[in-house]
C-alpha cells in the first residue's frame, strides 16, 4: 500500500509538470489556432537561456551572489522568449492566418527545429545545469499512518507546487483579466474578434510569450532536475498524449490530463513494465490517449463539432 | 418555359419527411417539420436567414443526424440517414458554401462524382492499362458530356480554386450531376450570381428536371426565381414549417408576409 | 521555343490521360531513365554511390509512400520512421526465418506487414483529424520504438539487438557492389514510382484528394472514408516499409532501431513539405534535397568560415543544418505549400511560352 502510494504520489508530481508544458499546448492552440509542436524546443530554449544567463552574468556584472544572478537571469530568460514571441508573430503567423490546422502545426515542426539550431548556436550544446536551490534529498512523510511511512522526493513535490501554483496563475489571467477574455474570444471566432477591434497581432504576441514563460519555467525545473540539455526538447513528445486526453481547447483538460497520463505512466512502469521488459512509459501514454481517442475524439473536456456545410 | 414545366409527369410520393427535430446545443434549428417530394417535381424551400433550410437538406442526405422523426425513401424508412446510404439511394446535392475539391481540376472533381459506379479494384489501378483505363475512359466520356452541358469546356484542366464563384457553382452541379442522381437537392444554386449567370442556372437546372427526369429540392432565396421553376414550397422560420404550397398560395400566405418582412436580410 | 505542347493535339481521351501528355515531357524522362540506368553506373564513384545515390534512392522511396498519406490523402503522418522499421525487421524474420526466402519475397512481404501495421494504426483517422492524428501516429512510432528494442523475438535474441543481413541475391544475381545496389534500388524505384502514379492518376487517387480537400463532399458523393483512408495508411505503409527493408538490408546491412526513429519520421515529412506535397516528382525532390544538404553544408560551411576567418566545427554544421531545414520548412509552408515540384512546373510554364510570353 505504501508503495503503490508513493508511486501514485510521485506519477501526480511528474504529472503536474506535464501539465504546466500541456498548458502551453492548450494557451496556444485557444488563441491561435496552432498545435505548437515547438513547445518541447521552447523548454530547451528557454532552459538554455535561463542557465547560460545565470552563468555570464554574474562575470559580466562582477558579483558573485548566486541568487541575484538566478533573478536577473530569469528575467533575460523571460526577455528572450518575449522576442522569439514577437519574432514568431511577425515571421510566421502573419503570413498563415486562416490557414488549415494540418500547415500550421508542419511550421511549428519547423519553428521547433530553428530554435534548437539558434538555441544550441548562441548557448552552447553541452550539458549546463540550472541551480536555484531546489532541495535535492528524499523526506519521509506520514510514518504514523505507514509502516515504514512513505518516502517523497522533496525536489519533485516543490516542483509540482511551483507548476501547479503557475497553471493556476494562468487560469485565472485567463478567466478574469481583459487580455485573457480578449484569448478567449479570439479562440472563438478569429474574424469576429478582429471585426471587434481586438488585435490580433498582440494577442498572438502575448500568448506565445505566455507559453513561452511556461516553457521557461518548465525548463528550470527540469533542468535543475536533470541538467540542461537537447534531451529536454523532447519532453514536450511526452506532454503530447496529455493534451489528447484533456482536449485541445481545455485548460482543466490539461490540468487532469496532466495528472492521469503522469499517474498511469508511473503506475504502468511499476505494474505492467516488469511483465514486458520495462521501458513502456513513454508508448503507454500515446496508447492510452489513442484509445481514448477512439471512444471520445473530442478529450476529456473538448467541445463536440459537427462541420457545418 | 412554361410550358415544359406544365408538361412534366409529376409522379408519386419519393422522399418522405416525418416530423424532424433538430437540435444544435440550445439551438432548435428544425422542429417537428414533416413534407414530401414526389417524383420530377421541383420543390422549393424557403425562408429567412437561419430558417433551417440548410439544415433540412443536410438531414434529407444524412449529414446530420436529426434528433427526432424519419426519413422515407421510396417507401423505405430510415431513422439514421447516412451519406453514404443517401449517395448510394440516387441523391446527389450542392452546397451553399461551394465544397468542392479545391486541389482538383474541374475535370477531376466531376470524375470524383462517378466514383460509385467505377468497378476495378486496386491492383487493377495500379497497373493501370486493361480494366482500370477503360474503364477511366469510359467514364471519361460521360464526364465529358456533362461538361459539355454546363458549357465549361474551355476549362476542363484549372485547378477549381482558382475559379471564379459562379463557374465554381457550376461545377459543383457538374459534379452532383455525373452521379447521375435521381432527386438532386441545390442549397442556393443561384447566390452571389448576376442576372445572366441566374438565368444560365436556371436554365440548366430545368433542363436537368426535364430531360433527364431528376426530382430537385431546391433553397433559393431570389424569389422570382423560385415562384418562376418551383412546383411546390415549404417555407419554413426559425425551424418551424409555416407554409407548404404550390407558389401562388404561398405569395398569398399572410404568415409568410410576415415571416419575410419581420426577417433581415 | 523548344517546349512546346502547341499543335499536339489531343484526339482521344486515351492520349489526353497519358502520364506525360506533351512529348518533350516523354522525351525528357526517357533520356533520365537512361542516364540513371546507364550513364550514372558509368560516372559515378564509390562515395557517390554510398553516400549520395543510394540515400537519396531509399529515402526517396520512403518519402513517395509518405506523399501518398501526407500529399494525397491529407492525413498526417509523424510515424513515418515506425513503418519503415516495421518493414525491416519483418523483412529480415521473413528472411530469416523461412528456408529458401526470395530476397523481392522478403522485401515485398515486409511492405505488406507494414501495410497491415499501418491500417492498424490509421484507424483512428477515421475518429480524428489532422492534428489529433498526427500524435496518434506518434504512438506507433514510440511503440514500434520499443518493441524492436524490447521484445528479443524479432531480432532474433541477438545480444546486441542490432540485426543484419548478408548475401544479398536475387535471381541467381548478387547483390554487393555499390553499383548492383544502386541498380537493384532504382529498379524498384521507378516500378513503385509508376505503380503510384497510376493510383494517384485513377480513381482511388481521387478519392483520397477527395478527402483531403473536403471530407464532408466526399462522404456525400459516396466515397467511404474508411476506405479511402485505410487504403491510403495501406499502400503508403506498403512503400515506406519497402524503402525501410532496403534501408536496412542494402544501405545499413546491419542496423539497430534508433535507425528508424522519430528524427526519421520528420525527416520524411520534411522531404515531402520542402519537396511538394501531392507530386510524385515532389518526393523525390525533396529526398534529394535533404540528402544532399548536409553533405553540401559539410563541405561549404568550414570553407566559406575560412574565407572569413572563423571555424566552424562539426557541431556547428549540425546546428546550421536544423536552422536551415527549420527556416526552409516555414519559407516553403508559407510561400510556395507545394514545394520544389511547384517551382519547377512553373519555371517549365515559363519556358513554354518562351520567347514570347503573353
Ligand atoms: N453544424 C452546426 N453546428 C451548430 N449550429 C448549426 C450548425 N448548422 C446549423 N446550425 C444552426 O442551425 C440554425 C439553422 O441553420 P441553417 O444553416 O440550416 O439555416 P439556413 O436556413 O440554411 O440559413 P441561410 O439562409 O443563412 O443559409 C442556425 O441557427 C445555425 O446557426
Ligand atoms: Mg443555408
Amino acid at each position: 500500500m505504501g508503495f503503490f502510494l508513493e508511486t501514485l504520489i510521485g506519477g501526480l508530481m511528474a504529472g503536474m509538470l506535464y501539465s504546466l508544458v500541456a498548458l502551453g499546448f492548450v494557451l496556444i492552440y485557444k488563441a491561435s489556432g496552432v498545435f505548437n509542436f515547438a513547445q518541447g524546443a521552447m523548454v530547451l530554449f528557454a532552459a538554455l537561456a535561463m542557465a547560460r544567463f545565470a552563468e555570464w552574468i554574474p562575470g559580466w556584472l562582477g558579483f558573485e551572489n548566486q541568487v541575484l544572478a538566478n533573478i536577473l537571469a530569469f528575467a533575460v530568460a523571460a526577455a528572450v522568449m518575449f522576442v522569439v514571441a514577437w519574432l514568431i508573430e511577425r515571421l510566421v503567423l502573419r503570413h498563415l492566418v486562416n490557414q488549415e490546422g494540418a500547415t500550421l502545426l508542419m511550421v511549428t515542426l519547423g519553428i521547433a527545429y530553428l530554435l534548437e539550431g539558434i538555441g544550441q548556436s548562441l548557448f552552447g550544446d553541452n550539458i549546463y545545469s540550472i541551480d536555484v536551490g531546489m532541495p535535492k534529498d528524499p523526506v519521509l512523510v506520514l510514518e504514523g499512518m505507514f509502516p515504514g511511512g512513505l518516502l517523497i522526493n522533496k525536489e519533485d513535490f516543490i516542483a509540482a507546487l511551483i507548476a501547479a501554483a503557475l497553471v493556476a496563475a494562468l487560469s485565472l489571467f485567463f478567466q478574469k483579466t481583459a487580455t485573457g477574455r480578449a484569448l478567449r474570444a479570439v479562440a472563438d471566432d478569429h474574424q469576429a474578434a478582429q471585426s471587434i477591434g481586438i488585435p490580433l497581432a498582440r494577442i498572438w504576441v502575448i500568448v506565445w510569450f505566455v507559453a513561452g514563460i511556461a516553457a521557461l519555467v518548465a525548463g528550470i525545473i527540469w533542468g535543475s532536475k536533470l541538467g540542461v540539455q537537447f534531451s529536454l526538447a523532447t519532453v514536450a513528445l511526452r506532454a503530447l498524449p496529455v493534451v489528447i486526453l484533456g482536449g485541445l481547447t481545455s485548460v482543466p483538460g490539461a490540468i487532469i490530463g496532466g495528472l492521469i497520463i503522469g499517474v498511469g505512466e508511473k503506475l504502468s512502469e511499476v505494474y505492467i513494465g516488469p511483465l514486458v521488459g520495462g521501458g513502456i512509459e513513454i508508448w503507454f501514454a500515446y496508447m492510452l490517449a489513442l484509445v481514448f481517442l477512439l471512444f471520445r475524439p473530442q478529450g476529456l473536456f473538448g467541445e463536440k463539432i459537427i462541420d457545418r456545410v | 418555359m412554361a410550358e415544359t414545366v406544365s408538361e412534366r409527369q409529376i409522379g408519386d410520393v419519393v422522399l418522405d419527411l416525418r416530423n424532424i427535430s433538430l437540435a444544435f446545443g440550445g439551438v432548435n434549428a428544425l422542429s417537428d417539420i414533416s413534407f414530401d417530394v414526389r417524383e420530377h417535381e421541383i420543390r422549393a424551400i424557403i425562408g429567412p436567414n437561419g430558417a433551417g433550410k440548410s439544415s433540412m437538406l443536410n438531414v434529407i442526405n444524412g449529414v446530420y443526424q436529426p434528433q427526432q422523426g424519419e426519413v422515407v425513401l421510396r417507401g423505405q424508412r430510415f431513422e439514421k440517414m447516412s451519406p453514404g446510404h443517401a449517395a448510394r439511394a440516387g441523391i446527389a446535392r450542392t452546397f451553399q458554401n461551394i465544397a468542392l475539391f479545391k486541389g482538383m481540376s474541374v475535370l477531376d472533381n466531376i470524375m470524383t462524382g462517378r466514383n460509385l459506379k467505377m468497378k476495378s479494384n486496386i491492383l487493377q489501378q495500379a497497373v493501370w492499362w486493361g480494366p482500370a483505363q477503360r474503364e477511366e475512359l469510359a467514364h471519361r466520356e460521360k464526364v465529358e458530356e456533362i461538361i459539355d452541358f454546363l458549357e465549361i469546356q474551355h476549362i476542363r484542366k484549372t485547378p477549381v480554386g482558382r475559379l471564379p464563384y459562379g463557374l465554381q457553382k457550376r461545377v459543383d452541379l457538374g459534379r452532383a450531376l455525373a452521379m447521375e442522381p435521381s432527386i438532386l437537392l441545390l442549397d442556393e444554386p443561384m447566390a452571389g450570381m448576376n442576372i445572366e449567370e441566374k438565368q444560365d442556372m436556371s436554365r440548366f437546372i430545368l433542363d436537368v428536371n426535364d430531360q433527364l427526369g431528376t426530382t430537385i429540392v431546391l433553397i433559393e432565396h431570389d424569389m422570382g426565381v423560385v415562384m418562376d421553376i418551383s412546383d411546390r414550397i415549404v417555407v419554413l422560420d426559425y425551424g418551424k414549417k409555416i407554409g407548404d404550397d404550390t407558389p401562388d398560395e404561398v405569395r398569398a400566405n399572410p404568415e409568410v408576409i410576415a415571416a419575410y418582412l419581420g426577417a433581415s436580410h | 521555343m523548344i517546349y512546346r505542347e502547341n499543335g499536339q493535339f489531343k484526339t482521344s481521351y486515351a492520349a489526353d490521360q497519358q502520364i506525360f501528355p506533351i512529348r518533350q515531357d516523354r522525351y525528357a524522362i526517357a533520356a533520365l531513365l537512361v542516364f540513371a540506368f546507364v550513364g550514372v553506373p558509368l560516372l559515378a564513384d564509390e562515395y557517390m554511390f554510398r553516400a549520395i545515390l543510394i540515400p537519396f534512392l531509399i529515402l526517396g522511396l520512403a518519402a513517395l509512400g509518405v506523399n501518398i498519406l501526407v500529399g494525397y490523402c491529407g492525413q498526417i503522418t509523424l510515424g513515418a520512421g515506425a513503418f519503415m522499421a516495421v518493414g525491416a525487421y519483418a523483412a529480415y524474420n521473413f528472411l530469416a526465418r523461412v528456408d529458401g526466402m526470395p530476397l523481392l519475397g522478403a522485401l515485398l512481404l515486409g511492405g505488406a506487414t507494414a501495410a497491415v501495421a499501418g491500417i492498424v494504426f490509421g484507424v483512428p483517422s477515421l475518429r480524428v483529424r489532422g492534428l489529433y492524428l498526427a500524435v496518434a501516429t506518434l504512438a506507433a512510432q514510440f511503440f514500434f520504438d520499443w518493441a524492436f528494442l524490447r521484445i528479443k523475438w524479432f531480432t532474433l535474441d541477438s545480444s546486441s539487438g542490432s540485426v543484419s543481413v548478408s548475401n544479398l541475391e536475387m535471381f541467381g544475381w548478387t547483390i554487393n557492389s555499390p553499383v548492383e545496389k544502386y541498380l537493384f534500388c532504382l529498379g524498384l524505384l521507378a516500378v513503385f514510382a509508376l505503380l503510384a502514379k497510376n493510383l494517384v492518376r485513377g480513381a482511388i487517387g481521387r478519392q483520397w484528394m477527395a478527402i483531403r480537400d473536403m471530407d464532408v463532399a466526399a462522404e456525400v458523393i459516396g466515397i467511404r472514408p474508411m476506405y479511402a483512408k485505410l487504403s491510403a495508411f495501406a499502400v503508403s505503409s506498403f512503400i515506406v516499409g519497402v524503402a525501410g527493408a532496403l534501408w536496412g538490408f542494402v544501405h545499413l546491412g546491419s542496423w539497430e532501431p534508433a535507425a528508424f526513429s522519430v528524427d526519421r519520421s520528420f525527416q520524411l515529412l520534411f522531404m515531402v513539405i520542402i519537396g511538394g506535397m501531392g507530386s510524385i516528382m515532389g518526393s523525390f525532390f525533396g529526398a534529394a534535397f535533404i540528402v544532399v544538404l548536409p553533405i553540401f553544408l559539410n563541405q561549404a560551411l568550414p570553407w566559406l568560415g575560412n574565407l572569413v576567418g572563423v571555424s566552424i566545427s562539426t557541431v556547428g554544421v549540425s546546428h546550421s543544418e536544423f536552422i536551415i531545414f527549420g527556416a526552409l520548412i516555414v519559407f516553403f509552408l508559407i510561400v510556395e505549400p507545394h514545394g520544389i515540384a511547384r517551382l519547377w512546373s512553373t519555371a517549365k510554364e515559363k519556358l513554354r511560352l518562351w520567347p514570347f510570353p503573353h
